[in-house]
């Protein structure tokens, strides 16, 4: 549990502290997760959101170009997808959806997609934004509408939440952060190198497949039972396996430092 | 077996319905809001793809003025910031905080820069409109309320005087706005006295005409210089009459 408990208090905390920055003024962390800034002084922005940006319009901020590079490097370098299971407030809505759905036993999908299906839409979300000059998806981002809502204390937040809590639980099993999100997208496409993998050690596995059960992206577990090595970028680096893992078979480890033994 | 697979599907039934509900909630509920932007924002069209819809504009103004747009609030594009004068109008602060806090220059600086200082009087946020049948010093009563608000008063607001026939020894005070001075930051309707304001601002665009080059002003020295180079070729259309006589309407 100790990854779920720190993810929770890692995605809790930079809620609270937009949250504060906004109502109380605390100068940590202001604006929301699609742009803000960090003490006041160094920008952050969402470099997918701008992304989008100029290809609708071919011209951005300057102080928003290098806050989406400080964030792509931060996240290319650390573990793969680590803004979705760290700090993405919809993956608590998620996860409780799917926690619904396995508590109320319900199976079938009643929409059954790829999860390459997030691929095609990120691509598809650049060639809107590129021929409707408009930020294609954040124009429509439940990702920002859900983060805005809660940030700025607005009753939407709640209707949003349901809905998100409601097609995870019913429509599909991990339908949202498994097979639709763009944004998910583009941070497995970004972590295609980071440093920081769960790493399958063969030798140790049992072929218990508890990893399976839990895992939110069970296609990257692929090599469990068959091979040592590094599970895939789209892994959102949440844990569970680790932590379910009975047997010592998975745990995070360091990229460059293990080839080096 | 089968009666458990039946109240599964039924639970997801009714999940989605709920789902569906609270979409419908957010979206039916719509109320078209005005298109009224931060100072400084730029074109419309431009403004939108440029907006990274952080609100960190929002959390800089410190009149808690701006608001980002939700789905309910259509037409304004979501999570962009927009603000109403009648609940909090702009304030007009000099060093124009949320324009310095926007980082994509969706607000963009230059357009309320003079001589190399931020100039708030530069803003274009909108156009105050006077509704004349129900304002009330159009019926003769002495009201200055928006006048006195106005932050360029006398310049973006002035009062016409004129003389109340039907007393015949009293004076109408009447509200004029000068759009060329006019910021669009709403304290005059904020500061209307009616239940609904009788004084409204609204977006530039939907106000604000546009007169075709052929018009000259003589009396403005060098309004002639859009004569220059003009096309003077006369554009007649050769069929206008056979239309007018072959068309039932005469």
């Amino acid at each position: 549990m100790k990854f779920t408990i720190a993810r929770r208090v890692v995605q809790l905390t930079i809620l609270g502290l937009f949250i504060a920055g906004n109502i109380y003024g605390i100068n940590i962390l202001k604006g929301n997760l699609s742009s803000s800034e960090l003490f006041g002084m160094i920008g952050l922005s969402d470099p997918y959101a701008l992304l989008q940006l100029f290809l609708a319009g071919f011209s951005v901020g300057s102080a928003s170009v290098i806050g989406a590079l400080i964030m792509v490097v931060f996240y290319a370098l650390i573990a793969p997808r680590a803004f979705c299971s760290w700090v993405c407030p919809v993956n608590i809505l998620t996860d409780l959806g799917a926690y619904i759905r396995t508590k109320l036993k319900i199976g079938k999908n009643i929409i059954n997609i790829s999860s390459n299906s997030r691929y095609y839409l990120f691509a598809l979300s650049l060639i809107f934004s590129f021929i409707f000059s408009i930020a294609a998806f954040e124009s429509i981002s439940y990702i920002g509408a859900f983060t805005r809502g809660v940030v700025y204390l607005s009753g939407s937040a709640i209707s949003i939440a349901i809905i998100i809590i409601c097609i995870e639980a019913f429509l599909g099993k991990r339908l949202i952060c498994g097979h639709l999100c763009p944004l998910g997208a583009f941070w497995a496409l970004v972590s295609r190198f980071s440093l920081i993998r769960i790493y399958h050690n063969s030798k140790n596995c049992t072929h218990c497949n508890k990893c399976k059960v839990v895992c939110p992206e069970m296609q990257v577990l692929d090599i469990v039972g068959k091979q040592s090595g590094n599970i895939r970028s789209e892994c959102i680096s949440c844990g569970r396996c680790v932590e379910a893992c009975d047997d010592d078979a998975l745990n995070f480890s360091i990229l460059k430092f293990r080839r080096e033994q | 077996m089968q009666r458990r697979d039946a109240i599964k599907t039924g639970f997801s039934l009714v999940g989605l319905l709920a789902a569906g509900s609270f979409v419908y909630k957010e979206y039916a509920n719509a109320k078209p809001v005005l298109k009224l932007r931060p100072p400084a924002a730029l074109d419309e069209d431009e403004f939108l793809t440029r907006c990274i819809r952080c609100g960190l504009c929002v959390e800089a103004c410190p009149f808690d003025t701006l608001k980002l747009a939700e789905f309910k609030d259509s037409g304004v594009g979501i999570g962009t910031p927009f603000f109403t004068p009648r609940d909090i109008p702009c304030y007009m602060c000099e060093d124009i905080p949320c324009v310095v806090e926007c980082p994509t220059e969706a607000l963009d600086p230059k357009l309320v820069t003079k001589d190399g200082a931020l100039d708030i009087n530069m803003a274009r946020m909108g156009v105050a409109v006077v509704d004349e049948k129900n304002c009330v010093a159009y019926f003769g009563i002495q009201c200055d309320a928006c006048y006195r608000a106005c932050p360029l008063i006398d310049k973006a607001l002035w009062i016409d005087y004129k003389r109340n026939e039907r007393t015949g020894k009293h004076a109408f005070l009447l509200p004029i706005v000068d759009s060329d001075y006019c910021t669009g930051c709403g304290k005059c309707e904020l500061a209307c006295i009616t239940d609904k304001a009788a004084i409204t601002v609204l977006p530039r665009d939907m106000v604000i005409g546009k007169v075709g080059d052929n018009y000259v002003k003589g009396w403005v020295e060098g309004d002639d210089a859009k004569l220059k180079d003009v096309d003077t070729k006369m554009h007649l259309d050769s069929k206008k009459g056979i239309k007018y006589l072959n068309e039932d309407e005469l």
